[in-house]
């Protein structure tokens, strides 16, 4: 429009003019439009944004809280144990096995434990594990413990069984079929269950002095149930003389409490997206209603209906387009922020939201475009524009 | 005449002001929904964790030391000590009884299954199915079924038992009756054995019925459960309990929970006491159970928290989210209530009315709206939330009361809000260009 204003001769201007697309017209009144009443239509465009941008943030967290909410529950230790058939020692290479099936740096995380009963020194019974104890650590974030061997011949004894070897924390000798090991208390454990009877060991040590291998490995799998059972199958056939089972206790406690969350979310997100739809609603209606004015020029002038629908239409669909692109954005960050802020990791993006963030945004807008023209259709333009 | 002018308004313009009524509605409905939704999700969410079963164990005192191996006791049965069964209903009589969803006690023997010379060994569990006990005045039952949801009973076919009891038909399976004679059969053991419900275990030269097929995904897959009073008479000493599971509601712990009660002040003590920690808990429940130590189940009491805490935090956000599109949604629709009535603000200002007159009635008709939208809101917001706690949680959201006044005051600040930019702009607006209907 600045151009044809700094033209001067006249046959210039009527050739720009010629050339010009046939669609000038139309498009420069949708722009004239937004920029003539920029208050109004900036207020319009925020109503969109903003619902765009928390309809964006619900949908991505929605999805993306199942997986941030898997990982919390993993904390509960593992989902799935590996024990050899009748009680047998699994096969040597059976922890290698389970680790390559989950890939390096995988989805899963495999602890070995080995068990034998040893005596102490007045002849009572003890529990003895040999576990790895960097796994150990990494699994079962629950033990409460005071300080993790990191030398050899070190145990880390559970509380109740440290009044029987070791009341004082002093070295204790431990005998296994007639084999003796002096090992040196590096620190308690404490969980409230069956490991506070028992010696941990470091597993290697544990097969120098006992001869006895792994009898069972606990995996946590992480992922959603489906993709367990399936590690499950694969890892079944992988080690066909041992029993691979899940851990019910946790899986279905796990499913349950999820499937609540997810519901309750699923419903929350739901009333804040059609909340942010009534909002858009209430300020667009407004905006096409408060042109009423436009709309009976329009008609006066000999507009037909169907330009000046397809009018009010392309505005609406456009300050849909926009609100829901800017919006988009906004919502994405807003969901970043929370999944930061939340659960101390970062929310995925997920673009594969945006079609019907898109699509939604333009339905909204036409469908507050659309009900107070059909409205208006009714009266006769003079009437509007007498000002009644 | 100002209230005539309301009055008026109202009457003549019932289409507009319904419109405005009806964004206020569903604004108030929605955020009353999700603060109740958001408030009560903590104490829903905690019943469901109770789905991992018991985060305490009371053990006795004195007992010696577990010798287990892959769920097989190797500690001779009468060894150690053990906690009276009588004293469990006290339980229910301590201090945060009602956060107290259910306990089971165990005592696992080893008994002899068959006679002669294959007799072999095997592990029997005594424990409450959903043994009827009353504390004092109250009735209540209480066991496995509560206290280990994640254990099913099936007919060794793949059919899940009845829920109802065994007596009421004889032919089917289910969980056996607390005083009966009747027995769970883990299904790796039923494997081994050939056995199905309906048939007779020789347990210990007892002939015992087999009432269904227990799947537990642990080492109990492999024993047999019995009523409490059968393990008792096996190992000869009635009344003897080798360790009761606590399933309780617990407050997520912090650093307070963890201090040593022993140290603490009287005042603080009493604070620290009346808190639902689990180690208050797990010091009541050695308080009414003599010779007993009590203590978490960290694998549970721990995660517990931090799960919790998790969800909260999300719904917290996600109400706020809410919160703030219903906010928008009201002024949306108040600033264009209001938009629209620029020619009578010119009227009005014409005749004579002041800037404040205007405003005023402006603001009453708002604050009017505000009340009627917040009242109709919060009943339908307290119906939707009802509808929500019962769909997913099958459990009432109660309302609390406070919330009435709070989301009141909430709609009318909101619409206040909303409509204060916009009756600023009419009041300021020429009331000539507004009579010509221009702008």
């Amino acid at each position: 429009m600045s151009t044809t204003g700094t033209l001067h001769s006249p046959k210039q201007v009527a050739d720009r003019r010629a050339r010009a697309p046939h669609t000038s017209m139309f498009a420069r009144m949708l722009l004239r439009a937004a920029v003539l009443r920029r208050r109004r239509a900036a207020a319009a465009l925020l109503a969109m944004i903003v619902a765009a941008a928390v309809a964006t943030a619900m949908m991505n967290l929605y999805v993306d809280v199942q997986a941030k909410l898997r990982t919390e529950f993993r904390n509960y230790g593992a989902n799935v144990v590996i024990v050899g058939k009748y009680g047998q020692s699994l096969a040597a290479d059976a922890l290698t096995k389970v680790d390559s099936a989950s890939g390096p740096g995988g989805k899963a995380l495999a602890v070995p434990f080995s068990y034998a009963v040893a005596r102490t020194k007045d002849g009572q019974s003890v529990v003895v594990v040999g576990t790895d104890f960097t796994r150990a650590r990494q699994l079962n974030h629950w033990w409460k413990v005071s300080h993790w061997p990191d030398e050899p011949n070190q145990a880390l004894i559970g509380m109740r069984a440290a009044t029987l070897v070791s009341p004082n924390r002093q070295p204790f000798e431990l005998t296994f079929q007639g084999k003796a090991i002096e090992l040196a208390p590096a620190g308690m454990l404490q969980t409230g269950a069956g490991e506070d009877s028992r010696v941990y060991l470091d597993q290697s040590e544990f097969q120098k002095w006992t001869g006895v291998s792994p009898s069972t490995i606990e995996v946590a799998v992480s992922g959603t149930t489906a993709e367990v059972e399936t590690s499950i199958r694969q890892l079944a056939q992988l080690l066909p003389p041992a029993d691979v089972r899940p851990v019910r206790q946790i899986m279905e406690a796990e499913a349950n409490v999820l499937n609540k969350t997810r519901a309750t979310l699923y419903a929350s997100a739901t009333l804040v997206v059609l909340t942010s739809a009534l909002c858009v609603l209430a300020t667009l209606m407004g905006w096409v209603f408060d042109r009423r004015r436009d709309f009976a020029i329009m008609k006066a002038l000999g507009a037909s209906e169907r330009l000046v629908n397809g009018f009010f239409a392309a505005e609406a669909a456009a300050m849909g387009a926009v609100g829901a692109i800017l919006g988009f954005f906004i919502g994405i960050g807003v969901a970043v922020w929370i999944g930061r802020a939340n659960f101390h990791a970062p929310v995925v993006p997920r673009f594969g939201v945006f079609p019907y963030v898109l699509a939604g945004s333009v339905a909204v807008a036409l469908i507050s475009a659309i009900l107070p023209i059909t409205m208006l259709r009714r009266v006769q333009p003079a009437i509007i524009l007498r000002g009644e | 005449m100002f209230p005539r002018i309301v009055y008026e308004s109202f009457r003549h313009q019932a289409r507009r002001k319904l419109l405005a009524g009806v964004a206020i509605t569903l604004g108030v409905a929605v955020a009353t929904a999700m603060i109740a939704v958001a408030t009560d999700i903590g104490d829903k969410i905690n019943r469901e964790l109770r789905s991992y079963g018991a985060n305490l164990i009371v053990t006795p005192q004195e007992d010696t030391l577990d010798v287990e191996v892959g769920g097989v006791n190797l500690k001779p049965p009468s060894d150690g000590a053990f906690l009276n069964e009588a004293d469990l209903p006290k339980i229910r009589g301590t201090f945060w009884h009602n956060n107290i969803v259910g306990f089971s006690p165990m005592l696992q023997v080893t008994a002899k299954l068959g006679s002669g010379p294959d007799a072999k060994d095997v592990t029997l569990v005594g424990t409450y199915f959903n043994k009827p006990l009353h504390f004092g005045k109250q009735d209540f039952a209480t066991g496995v079924r509560i206290t280990h949801p994640w254990w099913k009973v099936t007919c060794g076919d793949g059919r899940l038992a009845r829920s109802g009891r065994v007596e009421d038909s004889p032919a089917a399976c289910g969980w056996p009756n607390d005083d009966s004679q009747d027995i769970l059969v883990g299904e790796r053991l039923a494997a081994k054995l050939v056995k199905k419900p309906g048939d007779t275990l020789d347990v210990a030269n007892r002939q015992l019925t087999i009432s269904g097929i227990l799947s537990t995904g642990a080492a109990e897959d492999e024993d047999i459960v019995a009523p409490l009073a059968v393990a008792q008479q096996i190992l000869g000493k009635p009344g003897a309990v080798r360790r009761v599971y606590v399933s309780a509601l617990t407050k997520p712990q912090d650093a307070f929970a963890t201090q040593d009660p022993n140290t603490m002040t009287p005042e603080v003590r009493d604070r620290w006491y009346c808190s639902p920690y689990v180690q208050s808990i797990a010091f009541q429940l050695q308080e009414v159970i003599p010779y007993s130590h009590a203590e978490q189940i960290r694998q549970v009491a721990q995660n517990e928290g931090t799960v919790l805490s998790r969800i909260n935090g999300l719904m917290l956000l996600v109400t706020l989210a809410a919160l703030l599109a219903s906010a928008l949604a009201v002024s949306a629709a108040m600033a264009t209530a209001i938009f629209e009535r620029r020619v009578e603000v010119g009227l009005m200002k014409a005749l004579g009315a002041g800037n404040l007159t205007v405003s005023a009635i402006f603001f009453a008709e708002a604050l009017l709206l505000a009340l009627v939208g917040g009242v109709a809101g919060f009943s339908a917001g307290a119906l939707l939330a009802r509808q929500i706690g019962r769909s997913i949680f099958n459990s009432q959201i109660s309302i609390e009361p406070v919330l009435f006044p709070v989301v009141l005051a909430i709609a009318v600040f909101v619409t206040f809000a909303g409509s204060a930019a916009a009756i600023r702009r009419a009041v300021k607006f020429d009331p000539v260009f507004a009579l010509r209907g221009e702008g």
